[in-house]
């Protein structure tokens, strides 16, 4: 359809703004020092050869000007605040306001992390009380808040594997990896050592649990399992899978990025799983921030709990609450301080915003906006695993391949239409995937309109394919060259030289 | 549960739509024996106010009100209220990795911002679009110098933050990666003939701090110099960002590995803050983490995109230069507007003020108890020999005056006896100075009568 007949955006004027650095004019400013109430030093004589020649070049602007920049900018990105944004595996859900507002409650922002323990009660309290609800939620025995994202979790998680193997005499050499696994799952286990060996999916999209049975030996550390994985299938024989591990004496790790799928319905501790990470920023709403702050809890059996990163907060008989440090078997730090605390605190205001029935209806509405879309999308785009599926589902672009429309090419003409793409061409084990993950955040009238768009965009690639290869048309700028910008490239801007 | 947006009818229509009868069929897929049929053991849903009303009362628990002289890593500067005026905007906070360029300028854009400041500060010529904070971003530093050199070991100072030794040794044990310490002299800086015997030709690099743990401004020319006579890579960590607006950057390292807290980021019991890794052109094809960089659309127009994502997990899987997935966009956002607001001179005067205050802070304390490492310069950071225990000077101040003292350094330099850092920043009041004096002097001499 015509761009003027798409239902759920109009386009409008958007302002155009330059480098901040193009600004910049000699003596503006947008900054007023308080009055010093000491003596004023000689920094040339208190430094020496130490001291700075010449300021770093930075811009010279005023406060309206960054107020304006930083508006402007921020007008040209998509946002959860917008819409759907069906990022498959990312759990784009709603964010929140209180939790923005109690982690920036002046003693809690304002909180030094070497306080003294006496005059940090309330910091603790904080996490040792999430601590104990996210135990509670997946059925493990222990947690530590200290990893600052997904990935470092993932790290965290394997150093315990590995650590506690050892323990036992022998750290072993391999990790199994199944072929439809995020990329940072491999790049970890090589992190701690470990040989990566591929494991096949089956025909229904699972584990095979054949040639997991054939793959598992005593050189194995472990497997590191997605679960729903990232077809969004629950791996039904996942007791089976479990027992082949623990059998010959490795482990299971379960990747908690599709925990949304999950929680208060059924609890990996419960399902044979030793040691997993959660992502706070995609299950328990902490915002994404444009790629970062996260944050990366890894909960673990009681066999791994000597292990765990230090220090762990503990409470003592009266109530008190300290670090514990005294943790000889621990694998160490994984980051200074205590984690990405700002991360904790909005964690455990939306785990109390929900309660147990608010995150059992939570997870149900996840799980019915994905199949809702699986099923009024499905024929129109090609489903390659018939297998149910949770709260994502994984589509190809094989139909659309006919008139060569990619996968690539229909997330583009979707940004016409008013939406955030799917996840492209991942994972892996589908080719030209479109992986789909609405979230329970999204109201009927969203989804539909999603449907609407997904059904358009399959018509047009019969009628029109070059409105879709040539689409994004309605965006400030399309279709960047990315091939040119890795061939040169350009990380910084730079005063041009006259 | 007020953050759904379905009524009970619109639920039922949809469970048609799919063709089941209840919502329990699509859990089917989960074995009977694993679904939970009870609730969960977490409190009943709270109102907002409720919420609201628990943290307030978990931040009473906290230090309230107190004044900070206590640095060791995380810094207490103050935060123009554009930053979170800004930031609270959800087109930047509730925005995924900018993955697709068309709608995610302003984000890229504003990375694309933080880059180039960062090379400005720290004086090298590419910097990445952040890592997770300072600690790692020094661990993923030393991993880098090992692929670029192709050698094995590494030499960290002991003068570099205790916290930031212990997560590099948590990532080099399992990579066969040997880690040494080399100690500092009486001025608190590296002792450079101890470093020059110490380093081999299995050396990839020598990791220091500047200002080093305990405020000593290092001389990374000199060290430079005995790192790349032998072949090794020097790579500077940066704790105290906001020392860059007058102390010289380093610019004889390889890579700097920063931590940006110092930069508009709140305190926050310990994070989120922001590292970032800054390194020579050459070294490029091996640094972690995303970057950003400029192009042009088909138009011709220019714009910003994720690029050299070949390092990187996603596509490299096993053989990325690190598993990192995230970096901390909205972190490096406020340390971009807070380098707005400030500019190319404020930086400087604001870095000018906290020299003072730590040198008034320093005669004032140091009138009562013996200040260390004199003989080399300090930023905002000294440290402070008292007779009596460190811990117990903490906490005194902490009951009596509302001040929190330095950071004891018993645990992790013993050898120092009763001593402790402190620190002073532009916030740091001259009657919080003087009231801390006067405790430091009033035991010192009751001590001296006992």
């Amino acid at each position: 359809m015509s761009n003027a007949d798409i239902k759920k955006v109009t386009t409008h004027i958007s302002q155009n703004e330059g480098l901040i650095f193009e600004h910049s004019s000699p003596g503006k400013k947008a900054y007023r020092l308080r009055q010093l109430d000491v003596p004023a030093i000689d920094a040339a004589a208190e430094l020496g050869s130490a001291l700075r020649a010449e300021p770093a070049d930075l811009p010279e602007v005023s406060e309206i000007e960054i107020i304006r920049h930083f508006t402007r900018l921020s007008t040209w990105n998509y946002a959860v605040d917008h819409g759907m944004y069906p990022l498959g595996s990312c759990t784009m859900k709603y964010n929140p306001r209180v939790n923005e507002v109690v982690a920036r409650l002046d003693s809690i922002a304002g909180a030094h992390p070497y306080q003294p323990e006496q005059a940090s009660q309330g910091a603790l309290r904080i996490m040792k009380t999430l601590a104990d609800q996210l135990i509670e939620i997946t059925g493990m025995d222990a947690i530590t808040l200290q990893p600052a994202a997904g990935a470092h979790g993932e790290l965290t998680g394997i150093l315990l594997m590995r650590a506690y193997l050892e323990s036992r005499g022998n750290p072993r050499k391999k990790v199994l990896i199944p072929d439809s696994a995020h990329g940072t799952n491999p790049a970890t286990a090589a992190m701690v050592g470990y040989e990566v060996e591929n494991l096949r999916s089956n025909e229904r999209g699972m584990v095979d649990l054949a040639a997991l049975e054939a793959q598992m030996n005593e050189d194995v550390a472990g497997l590191m399992l997605t679960n729903p994985n990232t077809l969004g299938i629950f791996e039904q024989q996942i007791a089976q899978i479990a027992e082949i591990l623990h059998r010959k004496g490795g482990l299971l790790y379960m990747d908690g990025a599709n925990m949304n799928a999950l929680v208060a319905k059924a609890r990996p501790g419960d399902f044979g799983v030793d040691v997993m990470h959660l992502n706070l920023h995609k299950t328990f709403s902490t915002p994404h921030g444009g790629g970062g702050p996260g944050s990366g809890p890894v909960a673990c059996k009681a066999y791994l709990e000597p292990f765990l990163p230090k220090p762990i907060v503990v409470e003592a008989a009266d109530g008190r609450l300290s670090l514990d440090y005294n943790r000889p078997q621990s694998i160490g730090r994984v980051r200074a301080f205590f984690g990405n605390f700002g991360m904790h605190v909005r964690a455990l205001a939306y785990i109390m915003a929900n309660g147990p029935d608010g995150l059992r209806q939570t997870t149900e509405d996840a799980v019915l906006n994905a199949n809702y879309l699986r099923k009024q999308l499905e024929g129109t785009f090609e489903l390659p695993y018939a297998t149910p599926t949770m709260h994502e589902v994984v589509f190809s672009d094989k139909l659309q391949n006919k008139q060569g429309i990619k996968t690539g090419d229909i997330a583009k003409r979707l940004i016409d239409y008013g939406f955030h793409p799917y996840t492209v061409s991942f994972p892996m084990v589908v080719h030209g995937a479109l992986m789909i993950e609405p979230t329970e955040s999204e109201p009927l009238e969203e989804l539909d309109l999603f449907v609407d768009a997904m059904k358009s965009i399959a018509q047009e690639a019969i009628d029109t394919p070059e409105l879709i290869k040539n689409a994004p048309s309605s965006t400030r700028l399309s279709r960047l060259d990315e091939t040119a910008a890795a061939r040169k490239p350009i990380l910084r801007w730079k005063r041009e030289t006259k | 549960m007020r953050y759904l947006p379905k009524s009970p009818a619109e639920r039922q229509q949809m469970l048609k739509t799919i063709g089941v009868k209840s919502i329990d069929e699509l859990f089917a897929p989960i074995p009977a024996e694993f679904r939970l049929t009870r609730d969960l053991a977490i409190p009943p849903q709270m109102a907002e106010s409720e919420i609201v009303e628990w943290f307030r009362a978990r931040a009473d628990e906290n230090a309230t009100g107190f004044d900070i002289m206590l640095g060791a890593g995380a810094y207490n500067h103050y935060r123009p209220l554009v930053i979170d005026s800004l930031i609270s905007r959800g087109e930047w906070f509730t925005a995924y990795t900018p993955y697709q360029p068309e709608i995610a300028q302003g984000t890229l854009q504003a990375i694309f911002e933080f880059q180039t400041m960062i090379c400005e500060l720290t004086g090298m010529e590419v910097a990445n679009a952040s890592m997770y904070d300072g600690s790692t971003g020094a661990a993923e530093a030393v991993m880098m110098a090992i692929r670029v050199t192709g050698r094995s070991e590494a030499i960290l100072a002991r003068s570099v933050h205790p916290e930031y030794r212990e997560v590099i040794a948590t990532y080099a044990k399992y990579q066969g990666l040997p880690l040494t310490e080399v100690a500092f002299t009486e001025t608190g800086r590296v002792d450079l003939d101890a470093l020059d015997k110490a380093i081999t030709p299995q050396t990839a690099c020598v990791l220091i701090q500047s200002p080093n743990f305990f405020g000593t401004i290092e001389d990374v020319a000199a060290i430079a110099d005995v790192v790349h006579a032998k072949g090794a890579l020097l790579v500077v960590s940066i704790a105290e960002a906001l020392s860059l607006g007058i102390v010289r950057p380093p610019a004889e390292a390889d890579i700097v590995s920063l931590e940006a807290q110092s930069f508009g980021v709140p305190l926050s019991y310990g994070g989120p803050y922001a590292g970032v890794i800054a390194t020579r052109e050459k070294f490029i094809r091996q640094i972690p983490g995303r970057l950003v960089g400029q192009t042009t659309d088909r138009n011709g127009k220019r714009g910003f995109v994720l690029t050299l994502s070949t390092r990187e997990q996603h596509i490299r899987r096993e053989k990325a230069t690190s598993n990192i997935c995230t970096n901390q966009a909205l972190i490096a956002l406020m340390v971009n507007i807070y380098m707005d607001v400030y500019g190319r001179n404020g930086i400087k005067e604001l870095a000018e003020q906290n020299l003072a205050k730590a040198a008034y802070a320093r005669k004032t304390l140091g009138a009562k108890a013996k200040v260390l490492f004199d003989g080399a310069p300090r930023f905002n950071e000294f440290v402070l020999q008292t007779t009596e225990d460190a811990y117990e000077i903490s906490h005194r101040l902490a009951a009596r005056n509302k001040i929190i003292g330095g950071f004891p350094l018993r645990k992790f330099y013993p050898e120092l006896g009763n001593a402790a850092v402190w620190c002073a920043t532009e916030l740091t009041s001259k009657t919080a100075v003087d009231a801390a004096a006067k405790e430091v002097a009033a035991i010192s001499v009751s001590e001296v009568k006992a």
